[in-house]
């Protein structure tokens, strides 16, 4: 996918971090701008019709995931920053309140589950952070060890946004179920990419995004199964099922519901176009650029993510060269790196040392990727690379 | 000067094409300093020529791992102590390198901090090999910088990387 910046042509492999809203998409949202702007929540005609589209946006969503009506009811959020607030936080007001204080997560997890982890650990609630392994999989022999009578959720994601790690949810949700614990997954890097089924991954809880498979930005959900309550943290009118008031964001949930009606036939195609170019960048680059490794697991991993380290040479200048010679647009192991020189949590997780995590830079691709793209970036990745290794004092390698 | 998360042009310019990159074989003097909070490492070479008493700096070149910023330091460093004696340059600081590279986002400020730090070590070393007098700030200063530089070695040795003379 090519897009003009200034006048300069770039190349966009940055998919894990946002997707174009696709424009069949944008087109349908439109309306819901201008023409039909009822709050859903008005008992008159236009109220009717803006409510009738938000459910059936719901239906849309929830297909997706395929959960039954009956499995359980959808929450419309402002994105997976908010509906993963919400579970941690609203779960953990209602356990405060049956005397219990022990919330388990991944320590590779998005750091809106991490910070808010954080944030209940300061309020007095204990968290453990689960190992993962050299692929980023995490523990579930400490998961089981962990658990206690005073364990009030476990929080697993599906698939990890830095190095596409796909996590056995189906086998962390059983143990914890065997154990009478509520289970959550964050899905924002998974759904609509690959098959998320809520009741074939035996989850509690699930989180999804709207912009990470080219639907609108700050539009997003959490879905809960049907019998459990949690506590909601906006109060106001009762929208939402009383779990998130505020008027609804029509447009954005019209999106959303039309991007997963998309995505529900057009996802499987893409998954295997997108494994094939990632296989073929992971296969070409660590076998021909000297010192480069695979960031994740080789094939339990997003369909559309490569992660790689490179080293001798550091991320962020490694990805401002190939913006700035190549146009490539692609994102460095940490999320913001840009300012500030943090190695990120997850390569730390999986093992690497700081300045080893410091030479990864994360490529991603989606819809519009395609095979010239590929190509463009395969050639031009090793020219970047021995650039910026021959300002480098590291020449080489010991054996240590 | 800018506080901008963003990189101006000049340090764009000089991260791109960086000037006088590589090494100098057989220089007069290296300083070899690194940050351990970052990891980041620079290498400055020169070659000082004695005229009319004076030791004015002939070229200076430079080799660094590390982010655009810290490239773009090295790279106006050694423009900025091209044709200064040494105790010209012993005067340059990281202001300068700032002020030519029309600043940097606050948290880079340090990746200057270090091309300075290399200019020091670097004098610090020609004047170590050569016998001179050397002032006690310098030498304090050196103290510093050798036990930064050592601290970041170390991580970088537990990676079991080598620079090229090791
Ligand atoms: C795994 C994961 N969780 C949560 C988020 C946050 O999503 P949003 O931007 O919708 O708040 C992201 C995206 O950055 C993500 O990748
Ligand atoms: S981040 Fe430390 S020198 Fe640039």
């Amino acid at each position: 996918m090519r897009i003009k910046v200034n006048g300069a042509e770039k190349i966009y492999f940055d998919y894990n971090a946002t997707t174009p809203t696709d424009p069949r998409v944008a087109k349908v949202m439109m309306e819901y701008f201008t023409e039909n702007f009822g709050n859903p929540s008005s008992i008159h005609s236009i109220g009717k019709r803006a409510r009738e589209a938000v459910e059936n946006a719901r239906l849309e969503v929830m297909k997706l995931m395929h959960a039954r009506e009956s499995d359980g009811k959808l929450i419309f959020t402002s994105g997976a920053t908010e509906a993963n607030n919400i579970i941690l936080k609203g779960l953990a007001m209602k356990a405060w309140k049956e005397e219990k204080n022990h919330l388990i997560i991944s320590s590779i997890e998005h750091s809106c589950i991490m910070n808010s982890a954080k944030w209940l650990e300061k309020q007095g609630f204990k968290v453990t952070y689960l190992r993962v392994d050299k692929y980023g999989i995490v523990d579930l022999e400490q998961l089981e060890n962990s658990i206690t009578k005073k364990t009030f959720l476990v929080s697993i994601m599906h698939a990890n946004n830095e190095i596409g790690t796909i996590e056995p949810i189906r086998e962390a949700s059983k143990i914890c179920h065997d154990n009478n614990v509520l289970f959550h997954t964050d899905a924002a890097q998974s759904f609509g990419k690959i098959k998320v089924d809520v009741n074939e991954l035996g989850v509690d809880f699930l989180t999804v995004s709207a912009h990470k498979m080219y639907g609108p930005k700050g539009i997003g959900a959490l879905w809960i199964r049907e019998g459990i309550s949690i506590e909601p943290l906006i109060h106001g009118g009762g929208h939402e099922y009383g779990i998130r008031s505020g008027t609804e964001n029509v447009p954005g949930i019209i999106g959303f519901g039309y991007a997963c009606k998309l995505r529900m036939k057009e996802m499987h195609e893409e998954e295997k176009r997108l494994t094939l170019f990632r296989d073929h960048i992971i296969k070409t680059v660590t076998e021909t650029i000297p010192e480069s490794y695979l960031n994740g697991h080789p094939v339990k991993r997003l369909p559309n993510n490569v992660n790689i380290r490179f080293n001798f040479i550091e991320g962020e200048a490694l990805v401002l060269l190939l913006d700035e010679m190549y146009g490539i647009q692609v994102s460095s192991g940490s999320a913001c790196a840009s300012h500030k020189p943090e190695p990120s949590h997850v390569l730390m997780a999986i093992g690497l040392r700081p300045e080893e995590a410091v030479g990864s830079i994360r490529i991603s691709m989606g819809k519009w990727t395609t095979e010239e793209d590929v190509e463009y970036l395969l050639e031009v990745l090793p020219k970047a690379v021995k650039r910026l290794r021959d300002i480098s004092p590291f020449k080489g390698k010991w054996e240590v | 000067m800018s506080n901008s998360q963003f990189y101006s042009k000049k340090v764009m310019e000089h991260f791109l094409k960086p000037r006088n990159y590589g090494r100098i074989e057989n220089a007069d003097a290296v300083g070899k300093v690194g940050d351990p909070s970052c990891g980041d490492v620079m290498w400055l070479y020169l070659k000082i020529k004695e005229k009319n008493g004076k030791y004015v700096i002939e070229e200076a070149k430079f080799e660094t791992f590390g982010c655009a910023a810290a490239i773009a330091s090295s790279s106006v460093a050694t423009e900025i102590i091209k044709g200064k004696t040494i105790e010209e340059a012993l005067k340059v600081s990281n202001k300068d390198i700032l002020k030519e590279l029309g600043g940097l986002p606050l948290v880079k400020v340090h990746c200057s901090l270090l091309a300075e730090d290399a200019i020091r070590e670097a004098i610090y070393n020609f004047m170590r090999k050569k016998g001179l007098q050397i002032p006690e700030e310098l030498e304090k200063r050196h103290e510093k910088i050798k036990a930064r530089l050592d601290k970041t070695l170390e991580m970088h040795k537990k990676l079991g990387y080598v620079t090229g003379e090791n």
